[in-house]
């Protein structure tokens, strides 16, 4: 029998009602969010393993409510001492907090919530060997390596699963199992000082929910080839030029626009003043729901908790509300917000199931999940076609945005110029500047399905203390008119 | 038994009995990585929400016949469980090295010393420290994170190796807020952090930030992008501090391609005499041995004078390219940087600086050109406009795109005479350690772009 890409170490079963039970009576509420999931990463870097590593989190969050005031406590302890002594930590908290707290805990805050979620997957771990998995991605870095050029050829998979039960003294009880897969294929070519790096997609965002199956090796390897020629291509190619022009950007690209400029700014928590100290504040007020044209009518973005093989897709967030498709922006105008039933209860706005935290020891807060925006009508030829002038950004690499999401600076790894409706040359170094609301009123077509992708990425940062959590966003090519492109340069 | 010696003797019953399973040829590293912390979110104020952690982050790496694996779980402090635990996942890992190709880079575990570190501190209790940010903050809006609690950073190695350091601080990183004239939301940053609490402290910190935040009560000054005179404050430094280790001082990222500052390693470009760049663990706030037990140099200048010295190097590294490790961690990032102070008195900071921008903060910096190592970012907080060596008023933040070879090269003017140490509080998985100690920089010519 080959040894699998399974890892089973030894734990002891934990039973969430029986541990409920033995903490009910500390507090006039509690909840118990017991954690448990496998991280593998396998990296090859030219055709040499590099890391082979497999993180096991495990661990349980406890709520307790006292006098209308809920407090966390997070161990691994799971005997019966150790969370007598986390839920007596949270009660204690929560007594004292209490006397200084922003709002009220209700428990309308933590409905009773029953019900399961898995994920879709075809194939996983127990199914492929360890050996054979591994020749594939030195394969792939094989095939990355297109000339000796390429001084870096670096294939990488994280394969997660993760389990969630959330039981509590009103009655809930979810149990939620994700199978999620990431893949990095990356090129670095080097030409004496210069060095130029494409990979598939960006660095982070080929990101799935569901199984080994989204590993089309054959598929792959044909990608990593092209990959490998694009950076070889780059490294001939003129600066980006610095002018404003119009912006085609792929769901690669696109995929952080709407992350940094829709999804954080609709975070109820920002516009409640909750991340001002770190994460920042948000130019969207409790007011402009309903009300502001955030961009051009073209624009129609949902959130979309149930999109089977997306990455942040679930059944239920960590309060227990569950996750339904909500439009936040229809039309171009703001309807709602990403927050959850926290922040919904603290402004009186409607919001979405996203009460999410990164792990077993992180509270929950407000978190984007799969933020999409939906497709439009226009093929890509035809939104090339209707360009005198202008370049196809795609690949995200570098990113920046102020504390109120509005002035923001983007890279990406790959571009063409578009003259007289057609792409010609490759341009290394593009980036992009704009401002939020501006930027997406110049929004001037919406690709059809066939331009779309799916992606996300696991390093969505905020909070304090600071959670790192998974998103997902599906969008299609979009044109944007006059926008300020640049490339490299002193 | 206090809570760090139980945590110590829970590691090592754990490691003996690790290594004790070990058959000839295989090594094994273990790493714990634990914290009690208390953390209290505030926001107008108020408690947003409290969390107590209790965690024990446990790393294996077992490696044997050139073939390395690591294995990561939560302990449950339970010895017998954990030891069944880690018993599984050695199992695992000789399964896995059977199959696995060879890595030519894994170095041999060796036997790199022992030592025994603890800085003791003293933190308030929730009562108290919730009482005081509530009597101290008064009517001010404050906004922030207090993370307090004890630390434990513990590595054992199958060939003898033992280093254990542990620490008890605290920190308490604010901001407050108010509204100009204009009706424009206006912010002061500030951290107050150390080991011994003290609430006179903390009342002179607070003090501090709101004569800050007066300052900004009046109207901004609209300022178009362009190019302008910035004196950048030790916290802005730290901001672009922090881009250094993004590869940019790491041997390992140089050679792939990786490094903004590879123009300035293969001395085709220079960096200003007056800007030297150390690491220096004498600062204290974490410890000189990484996630393989190597002790790095006490002190180890990386930049001297504007001229590259010794880049960060992991063992890994060393053996791939064969050179010399300097026990970096295997990100070769800084770990307790220090940038070296001048000759400027802070009392003559804003008419040095004369006309110009005062830069208290930066946010959100990432790289925009790698090849020319220039970032892109923004101001943030108490940023000011300064004519004749007076503060004339707050200005809008603005970005900014600008090529480290100008800021520490060619448009670095001036270093202050003092520093700052300022502790690291990024919370992550975990508390992290770690700090830096930096002074405030004056830049000729600054590019600012929308």
């Amino acid at each position: 029998m080959p040894v699998s890409l399974a890892v089973h170490p030894q734990f002891n079963d934990f039973d969430p009602h029986l541990a409920l039970n033995w903490i009910r009576q500390e507090a006039d509420w509690v909840s118990i969010r017991f954690i448990e999931e496998d991280t593998h990463h396998r990296t090859v870097r030219n055709g040499r393993p590099e890391q082979n590593s497999v993180s096991i989190e495990r661990g349980v969050m406890v709520e307790a409510m006292v006098d209308g005031y809920i407090a966390y406590a997070a161990t691994s302890d799971l005997s019966k001492t150790g969370l007598l002594l986390a839920a007596q930590s949270a009660a204690h908290q929560a007594r004292i907090a209490g006397s200084y707290r922003v709002f009220d805990s209700t428990l309308s805050q933590r409905p009773q919530a029953l019900g399961c979620y898995t994920s879709t997957t075809l194939s996983w771990l127990d199914s492929v060997g360890l050996a054979e998995f591994t020749d594939r991605l030195i394969e792939a870095s094989r095939r990355l390596r297109v000339t000796d050029s390429i001084v870096t050829a670096r294939a990488e998979a994280t394969l997660v699963a993760s389990r969630m039960r959330y039981v509590s003294s009103n009655g809930s009880d979810v149990d939620q199992h994700a199978f999620l897969a990431g893949q990095h294929f990356a090129a670095s070519a080097q030409d004496g000082i210069d060095t130029q790096h494409r990979s598939l997609n960006g660095p982070t965002a080929r990101c799935v929910q569901g199984g080994l199956e989204s590993f089309d090796w054959d598929w792959l390897y044909a990608e990593c080839e092209r990959v490998g020629s694009e950076a070889l291509d780059l490294l001939k190619a003129e600066n980006c030029p610095d002018e404003t022009l119009d912006l085609i950007l792929a769901p690669d690209q696109m995929l952080l626009q709407i992350h940094e400029s829709i999804g954080h700014p609709l975070e109820l928590d920002r516009i409640l003043g909750d991340e001002r100290n770190y994460a920042g504040w948000s130019f969207v007020k409790a007011e402009d729901f309903g009300h502001l044209q955030y961009g051009s009518p073209l624009m129609n973005v949902s959130f979309d908790p149930g999109r089977s093989t997306e990455f942040a897709s679930y059944g239920f967030d960590d309060g227990g509300a569950p996750a339904r498709r909500e439009w936040l922006i229809k039309d171009g105008l703001l309807l709602r917000g990403l927050g959850g039933l926290e922040s919904q209860s603290r402004l009186g706005l409607p919001g979405v199931a996203n009460f999410r935290s990164a792990s077993w020891n992180r509270a929950p807060i407000d978190r984007m999940a799969n933020i999409n925006l939906e497709a439009g009508k226009a093929s890509l030829d035809e939104m090339i076609g209707s360009v005198r002038r202008g370049v196809y950004m795609e690949a995200n690499r570098s990113w920046s945005i102020d504390d109120y999401r509005n002035k923001f600076q983007f890279g990406c790894e790959y571009a063409r110029l578009i003259e007289d409706g057609r792409l010609t040359r490759v341009l290394k170094n593009p980036n992009y500047r704009g401002v939020t609301v501006p930027f997406w009123h110049s929004l001037a077509a919406v690709g059809n399905a066939d331009t779309s992708g799916i992606f996300g990425t696991p390093y969505c940062g905020k909070g304090e203390p600071n959670q790192m959590i998974r998103v997902g966003h599906a969008s299609p090519a979009c044109l944007f008119r006059s926008v300020q492109v640049f490339g490299g340069g002193a | 038994m206090n809570r760090r010696n139980s945590g110590v003797e829970h590691f090592d019953r754990l490691c003996e009995a690790c290594f004790g399973l070990l058959h000839g040829n295989e090594q094994l590293t273990v790493n714990l990585a634990a914290e009690d912390q208390q953390y209290h979110r505030f926001n107008h104020s108020k408690v947003r929400q409290s969390t107590a952690v209790a965690q024990r982050r446990c790393h294996f790496r077992f490696q044997s016949s050139g073939r390395r694996v690591t294995y990561s779980v939560d302990l449950t402090g339970d010895v017998t469980l954990d030891i069944a635990t880690a018993r599984s996942l050695i199992e695992r890992g000789r399964e896995e090295v059977r199959v696995l190709p060879e890595d030519p880079f894994v170095t041999p575990m060796e036997n790199h010393g022992r030592s025994d570190e603890h800085h003791a501190g003293h933190l308030p209790e929730p009562e108290e420290l919730l009482k005081q940010v509530s009597l101290q903050a008064g009517a001010s809006d404050l906004a922030g994170l207090y993370a307090g609690g004890s630390q434990l950073r513990a590595s054992r190695n199958s060939e003898g190796l033992r280093h254990v350091f542990s620490t008890e601080s605290f920190f308490l990183d604010y901001s407050l807020f108010t509204r100009n004239t204009q009706g424009e939301n206006k912010a002061v940053k500030a951290l107050y952090s150390g080991r011994q609490w003290d609430d006179t402290h903390f009342a002179d910190s607070l003090q501090q930030s709101r004569a800050r935040l007066d300052m900004l009560q009046q109207e901004s000054h609209s300022l178009s992008p362009g190019n302008y005179r910035v004196f950048f404050s030790p916290a802005a430094v730290q901001s672009l501090l922090s881009l250094f280790s993004w590869g940019a001082v790491s041997y390992g990222a140089w050679k792939k391609g990786d490094s903004a500052l590879k123009r300035l390693v293969e001395g085709e470009l220079q960096l200003s005499p007056l800007f030297s760049l150390a690491e220096n663990f004498n600062l204290g706030l974490t410890p000189r041995f990484n996630s393989l037990g190597e002790v790095a140099p006490e002190k180890l200048a990386v930049i001297e004078q504007g001229i590259v010295r010794q880049l960060l190097i992991n063992s890994r590294t060393a053996r791939e390219y064969g050179i010399t490790g300097n026990g970096a961690e295997s990100g070769e990032g800084l770990r307790s940087p220090e940038i070296a102070s001048g000759d400027l008195e802070e009392a003559d900071v804003l008419s040095a600086l004369g006309t110009g921008l005062y830069v208290s903060n930066l946010h959100y910096l990432n790289w925009s050109d790698l090849l020319n190592a220039r970032i892109t970012g923004m101001t943030r907080y108490a940023c000011f406009w300064v004519e004749n060596g007076e503060i004339v008023a707050p200005i809008r933040d603005l970005r900014f795109d600008e090529s480290l070879y100008r800021v520490f090269g060619s448009e670095l003017e001036a270093i202050t005479r003092t520093s700052q140490i300022m502790m690291n509080t990024d919370t992550y998985i975990q508390r992290s350690l770690g700090g830096s100690k930096v002074p405030g920089l004056m830049v000729r010519d600054f590019r600012f772009t929308l």
